[in-house]
């Protein structure tokens, strides 16, 4: 098996599908000639030409209402935004329209799309206020969408396929601190990763921590640093936020008693509050100390200096000394 | 911005039967369109939207497409159009009763929320022109499928103010999308007048700077609407690209059930306006070139009362929607 980026899964899994369906097509800013701002399009202009793969005019609600259009007329449209953080204006689209096609026509309608974007950023992926935040909780919070941050290439691949052939509207939003920065052997051919399935990305007995995205990664590597004390930390990926896999989360904190959230968004009412939420009325009589959360700091997204953006990332160190903290209870 | 003038009704290339079919058709409309409302002072019909004053405007553009064919994506005044189209009137009883087989939503929205996928008639939901966006993605899968269907989507002249419309018309221009912006432009959204709006006379004038044509009609003139939405229609389908359409429209109701336009219109305008019912203009010009002979209107109504009649018993007796089918289609569940 090759070894490839998260960026380059992302690729892979656009054109393999496109030359599966022809009802797929991209639409988004510069995904054309230049094949994205990450390259995530790459070679999809060249190989299945304007018609399929179109740059769309600078205008985010226009990508994701147009994209709606196609998918009620029967294609299977894929809406790229450029960085999450310009999402907004496409909101009312997404949440009014997309999210409640479905539902408010009593299933006569739906609206099978993708719309990706990506998303994140980090002490060293530079974005600053507007190319880097985390904003899945948005989405997260509404019926009628699914919402899926994958944490590696082989995810990234599966559940993008997964995505292109669900009935409904998924949120697809890939971190961008991930796209290059790993490599990692995923399968030529074709397969899925279920939507609203996590993983156990790192047994453990003692605590279990729920995270997702880039974040899984740094949790890792607290993870291991525990280890050396013979703590050991149960890492669950749980790669879709919406729906939230209940019965892995439930099943897991269980067993080990001990909980911490790790996401990299605004902490406060973000998608740790639904998992603490669930933990606390799901799995009480097992607990043997607080569900503990961690995530951004209260405010509004991470500042571009270094030594400011270190104040709002977590990185190993800060996970590593929350579960320190909950170990210790 | 062309402006079409009207037309004598012989002009039209219609055949007498066709004319008495589109009279028919409005009057169908209104005639359902009083009775939601009577329901809804009865108290038993929660909500109600008025398309009153519209119907020439919309028979005339839904006899320039084909029926089961083209799509449309209507706003809540459309409920004459959706007819034309296929729906029916126990469609929009139970809609207005909340009745569980309501085709438009299940009750599930309020009323006027048009919608079959049977009849190519696209849901929709309450924020204004975000339909506009939909209608230009309809428009490019026809086009990517080298199918030659049109979609004609509409919209009140103040949601023309959205930006979803500037997108919409923008995007569909580039392409030269098979799609028709049809504006029925009654001069009030809610209550705040066109002047308040745009400070354009026209909202036909808007076309040129997207790179459409943009067309001014009497929407009152069913006829000279036929006229324009099937040159827009012609166009669409053969490749021209996109049209903006502005019908004038007077809006003989207020602008819903809970809403009261004595309160911000003079009782003079009110008046000026209901010389301009577009229902008595096309009935007189009917009649006076000999289409209807005498008596013949009053016993189309009579056809159209009887079936709004026979569709408000159906709907009356229809059952109410299960509770627990408020839980379902989220998402799908196949």
């Amino acid at each position: 098996m090759p070894e490839i980026t998260y960026v380059e899964a992302v690729r892979d899994a656009l054109r393999d599908e496109m030359r599966r369906d022809e009802r797929v097509i991209v639409m988004g800013e510069d995904v054309g000639v230049k094949g994205g701002v990450f390259g995530a399009t790459s070679g999809l202009f060249q190989e299945f030409g304007e018609e399929r793969v179109i740059d769309s005019p600078l205008a985010e609600a226009a990508i994701v209402g147009v994209a709606i259009g196609c998918a009620l007329a029967g294609l299977r449209p894929v809406a790229e935004i450029q960085f999450l953080d310009f999402i907004p204006p496409a909101m009312d689209q997404l949440i009014s329209e997309a999210a409640k096609i479905r539902y408010r026509s009593n299933n006569d309608w739906s609206c099978p799309m993708v719309v990706r974007a990506p998303c994140g950023g980090g002490v060293h992926v530079h974005g600053a206020l507007y190319h880097s935040q985390m904003l899945e909780a948005l989405f997260a919070h509404v019926p009628g969408l699914k919402v899926v941050l994958p944490s590696n290439p082989y995810d990234a691949k599966g559940l993008l396929l997964a995505a292109l052939r669900d009935p409904d509207p998924v949120c697809f939003f890939e971190h961008k601190g991930l796209y290059r920065s790993m490599r990692q052997e995923v399968p030529d051919g074709e397969y899925l990763v279920p939507i609203g399935k996590g993983q156990i990305v790192r047994p453990g007995r003692d605590i279990s921590c729920f995270t997702y995205g880039a974040t899984v990664h740094e949790v890792l590597t607290a993870a291991e640093r525990l280890s050396r004390d013979e703590i050991e930390v149960e890492v669950v990926d749980l790669r879709t936020v919406r729906p939230l896999d209940r019965e892995l989360i439930v099943e897991s904190a269980s067993r080990t008693g001990k909980v911490l959230i790790a996401h990299e968004a605004n902490l406060a009412v973000g998608v740790g509050a639904e998992v603490a939420a669930l933990v606390a009325e799901e799995c009480f009589q097992a607990l043997d100390g607080p569900v503990m959360r961690i995530g951004g700091p209260e405010i509004p997204a991470i500042p571009f200096a270094e030594s400011l953006a270190e104040v709002y990332c977590l990185g190993p160190k800060k996970i590593e000394t929350k579960l320190r903290e909950l170990a210790a209870y | 911005m062309a402006v079409t003038e009207s037309a004598p009704v012989g002009a039209a290339g219609l055949t007498r039967d066709r004319l008495r079919a589109m009279y028919r058709d409005m009057l169908l409309g209104r005639l359902l369109d009083q009775r939601v409302l009577v329901l809804n002072r009865q108290g038993r019909a929660p909500f109600a939207i008025s398309g009153q004053g519209h119907e020439a405007t919309q028979v005339g553009v839904g006899y320039a497409l084909r029926r089961d064919y083209d799509w449309i994506i209507p706003y809540y005044r459309d409920i004459t159009w959706v007819m034309v189209m296929g729906m029916e009137p126990r469609d929009q009883l139970l809609a207005a009763l909340a009745k569980a087989e309501d085709p438009n939503s299940g009750a599930r929205q309020m009323p006027a929320h048009y919608s079959s996928r049977r009849h190519n008639i696209v849901t929709g939901g309450s924020p204004v022109a975000t339909q506009i966006l939909h209608a230009v993605g309809v428009a490019l899968a026809f086009k990517y499928r080298k199918e030659d269907r049109v979609v004609v989507v509409s919209v009140g002249e103040g949601g023309t103010s959205e930006g979803d419309w500037h997108e919409g018309l923008n995007w569909a221009a580039i392409h030269r999308l098979p799609v028709i912006f049809l504006v029925e432009n009654n001069s009030f959204a809610i209550s705040v007048p066109q002047s308040l709006q745009m400070a354009v006379e026209h909202v036909a004038d808007r076309a040129a700077g997207y790179g459409m044509p943009g067309q001014w009609v009497d929407g009152g003139d069913v006829l000279a609407v036929y006229r324009v939405a099937s040159e827009a229609v012609e166009r669409a389908r053969r490749g021209g690209g996109p049209t903006l359409i502005e019908a004038a429209c007077v809006r003989l109701q207020s602008h819903s059930s809970d809403d009261d336009q004595r309160r911000y219109r003079s009782a003079e305008d009110l008046e000026e306006m209901r010389r301009h019912d577009p229902l008595e203009r096309f009935r007189a010009d009917l009649e006076s070139s000999s289409i209807l002979a005498d008596g013949e209107a009053d016993q189309i109504r009579q056809e159209c009362q009887g079936l709004i009649d026979q569709a408000q018993k159906e709907a009356d007796l229809a059952p109410v929607p299960e509770p627990g089918s408020a839980l379902r289609y989220v998402y799908g569940e196949g």
